[in-house]
């Protein structure tokens, strides 16, 4: 296989510099073009950003004064609250913040090999249940909390993790329907999985959002929150379910021979020998899936809901605070980012790992 | 076959049977539903509103005339040519962009690998609708109004506005170019064929790239000389408080496939990384070895190979790229989406509008799928 190139990382600094940027003439102009650009640009760049930004501003006027030309991060400062946990209770945000950090644990637990045992669903379990009532209330003394109220990070989190730990089952049970030897379920679950995926998301968002009354007897309703949850529950399930497909598939045949050959039954079969096989060698792809649904769950601004995206452009539209949308979508990108490249390192790493394992039991 | 569960086959029909009746007692419960709701707050369902007139403008209508006036399904038809132009240029452009930054993160210079690096980790992790809206604020509140625009090449202006570009004035000559030009690629590709025959035949090989280039170049140029060498350019230029002329890009236009362009483009750029990785070295001294010179080792070795690995992942990220142009309602760029989205609304229509999208995208998904597997197919390994 090739590789990527390897840079020299050994010897002085000159003959680093001899081997990494000016190995050749096209390769020296090249570095000498980027650095002079980069001289141009970056100083204005980091002036914009850091030196003449305004960090602390009691209303916008006061940072537009005080600035010559530099970003007005007083915005993120002044809206940090509302951006982090929309129209939540003021005094009760600790609770969202609460259930921010238990989520989060969750996840890094759930990142951690040596808790991937069973239980580590009965965790989840529990874990939902303490941030579901942390965000409801109605018991133990905390006050009842409607879930119009619910916004910003916390939302972004909630609708991620609740629709990939709903998602993830149905996907594992779409996945064993396709690749099925019963023609009708497999057609259901072909069916299923390239509508989905077909079209955008968008369109189930609209469908989840105008459609979903229309679909239950008079009289049934249920809120938008659980519209949207329903429809991205099922968008990631068609996801999904094509990742554990492509894990299911690269299980040697010889895994399933020998499993009817001592006599299992599908279902001993597929628990015991096929599906933690097929898990294994899907989860770094399934990580890269759950980033992609991560940055997904944003679209819930368009039908209205508040998340962290949403929480941020309504801030923008406070008449006091117009014009700093720059300054505001990269302080989302900043948090996206956070989230997103974590977990792809994570994913890069475990490939490695799981790459490495593989070997060792091989020989 | 026996009537009893322990019969596997038996056992199959029984969930098979199961399996379809639960759906089709779902799917029937939903129409049940829908429709005694549809009844209940008076809403005639059905596709007959489409010929009822729309009443809204459309602020961008490149290729399909259209005023408030004219019905839904020709409003409709706007959008789809508006979401059209946003795919096709956006996947013309991701695939250039993104094959220059795939090659430059192999590059031996440690400089440009890692610029290329960090913009490839930076935009695949930040949402599509961040993007969107950052490029979107970028060109509206932050560009300078038309009276200040910005000229960063001659004849090129960047406002509040839009992006105005020069464009050769409209000529008859340039359309018969372009048919010359056509004309010149088939004659060419024809001739590849009958010398790649003579040399199968003879061992000699005729001189493939002058011709070709001859074919190709030649009778445009001399249609252009004929025509008196037309050279008139369409400047824009500021009259009033905007620019006319010239070519332009609105806002959202330009944030809609600008912020299309580099965030597939990211992706691209990877699927051409792990393109050109996933060929042997082997492949390389084998094809030296033989004594094909580089170019032939590149077409007839290396790329046929690399395409192989390159083109489904390639096929789902043009895909992702018509899908995403959706999002062009959050800024409100009138794409078939956001078009029906009104519609929607001004006709209660929910129902068929939804449906209408579903169609349209499914059919541009399949319709793509069948094409790339037919070329899958076509390039696939021949065992």
């Amino acid at each position: 296989m090739g590789t990527d190139p390897i840079f020299r990382t050994a010897g002085s600094i000159p003959d680093w510099a001899r081997a990494n940027l000016f190995s050749s003439w096209p390769n020296a102009l090249l570095t000498i073009g980027i650095v002079y650009v980069l001289w141009q640009a970056l100083p204005s760049l980091v002036n914009w950003a850091f030196i003449e930004a305004v960090w602390h501003a009691p209303d916008s006027k006061a940072c537009r004064a005080a600035s010559g030309g530099g970003a007005c991060w007083a915005f993120v400062a002044e809206k940090h609250r509302f951006i982090l946990f929309g129209t939540y209770p003021f005094d009760q945000h600790w609770r969202p913040a609460l259930a921010c950090i238990v989520l989060v644990a969750l996840w890094s637990v759930s990142a951690l090999r040596a808790f991937w045992k069973w239980w580590l669903a009965l965790v989840w379990t529990g874990g939902l249940a303490v941030i579901a009532l942390l965000m409801w209330g109605g018991a133990f003394g905390l006050p009842y909390v409607e879930n119009e109220r619910w916004g910003g990070l916390i939302l972004t989190l909630l609708l991620t993790s609740f629709g990939l730990a709903f998602a993830f089952p149905l996907a594992i049970l779409l996945a064993l329907a396709r690749r099925s030897t019963m023609p009708a379920l497999q057609g259901l679950a072909v069916g299923f999985i390239e509508l989905v995926r077909g079209v955008p998301l968008i369109s189930l968002l609209f469908m989840a959002s105008v459609m979903l009354p229309l679909f239950l007897p008079a009289g049934v309703t249920i809120d938008k929150l659980l519209r949207a949850q329903i429809a991205l529950i099922l968008f990631a399930a068609a996801y999904l379910a094509e990742v554990v497909r492509g894990g299911l598939q690269a299980i040697p045949a010889g895994q399933y021979e020998a499993a009817d050959a001592l006599g299992f039954s599908y279902w001993r079969k597929t628990l015991l020998v096929v599906l933690p096989q097929a898990l294994r060698v899907s989860i770094p792809p399934l990580v890269n899936s759950f980033i992609a649904f991560f940055k997904d769950t944003s679209l819930v601004l368009i039908i209205g809901l508040f998340d962290l995206l949403s929480t941020i452009k309504v801030s923008l539209t406070e008449p006091a605070w117009t014009g700093f949308g720059v300054e505001a979508y990269l302080f989302a990108s900043l948090i996206y980012f956070a989230f997103c490249y974590s977990m792809s390192r994570y994913s890069q790493n475990l490939e490695r790992g799981l790459a490495k394992a593989e070997e060792g039991r091989r020989r | 076959m026996k009537l009893s569960f322990g019969d596997p086959r038996f056992r199959a029909l029984v969930y098979q049977a199961a399996a379809i009746g639960a759906a089709l007692f779902v799917a029937w419960y939903l129409v049940s539903n829908t429709l005694a709701n549809l009844e209940a707050r008076r809403i005639a369902s059905g596709f007959a509103f489409l010929g009822r007139e729309a009443g809204f403008e459309i602020g961008e209508t490149s290729s399909i005339a259209y005023s408030a006036a004219d019905s839904y399904l020709r409003a409709l038809a706007v959008g789809l040519a508006n979401t059209f132009r946003v795919a096709l240029i956006g996947i013309v452009a991701a695939t250039v962009l993104g094959t220059v930054i795939g090659l430059t993160r192999l590059s031996r210079n440690w400089l440009v690998a890692k610029l290329a690096a960090a913009y490839v980790e930076f935009i695949r992790n930040v949402p599509l609708l961040v993007q969107l809206f950052f490029w979107y604020v970028l060109i509206t509140e932050n560009l300078p109004p038309p009276r200040a625009a910005l000229e960063p090449l001659p004849g090129v202006y960047l406002t509040n506005r839009g992006v105005y570009l020069p464009v050769p004035a409209a000529h008859p000559a340039y359309l018969w170019m372009l048919v010359t030009f056509v004309a010149g690629i088939v004659s060419a590709m024809l001739f590849a064929r009958w010398a790649a025959r003579r040399q199968a035949l003879t061992g000699r090989r005729p001189p493939m790239l002058e011709i070709a280039l001859a074919l190709v170049i030649v009778p445009p140029a001399l249609v252009f000389l004929a025509a008196g060498a037309p050279t008139a350019i369409d400047v824009p230029r500021l009259s009033g408080f905007n620019f006319t002329g010239g070519m332009t890009f609105t806002p959202e236009f330009a944030a809609l496939t600008g912020g299309l362009v580099i965030y597939t483009a990211a992706f691209i750029a990877e699927i051409v990384r792990a393109g050109i990785l996933a060929i042997h070295y082997g492949q390389f001294e084998a094809a030296h070895a033989l004594g094909l010179r580089r170019s032939l080792t590149m077409r007839l070795v290396v790329l046929p190979q690399a395409l192989r690995v390159i083109v489904p992942p390639m096929t789902s990220q043009y895909l992702n790229l018509t899908k995403n142009s959706s999002l062009a309602v959050a800024i409100g760029y009138p794409d078939l989406v956001s078009i029906a989205n009104t519609a929607m609304n001004q006709t209660g229509q929910a129902v068929e509008g939804i449906i209408i999208i579903m169609a349209v995208y499914l059919s541009i998904s399949l319709s793509i799928s069948a094409f790339m597997n037919w070329y899958n197919a076509r390039i696939a390994l021949q065992r």
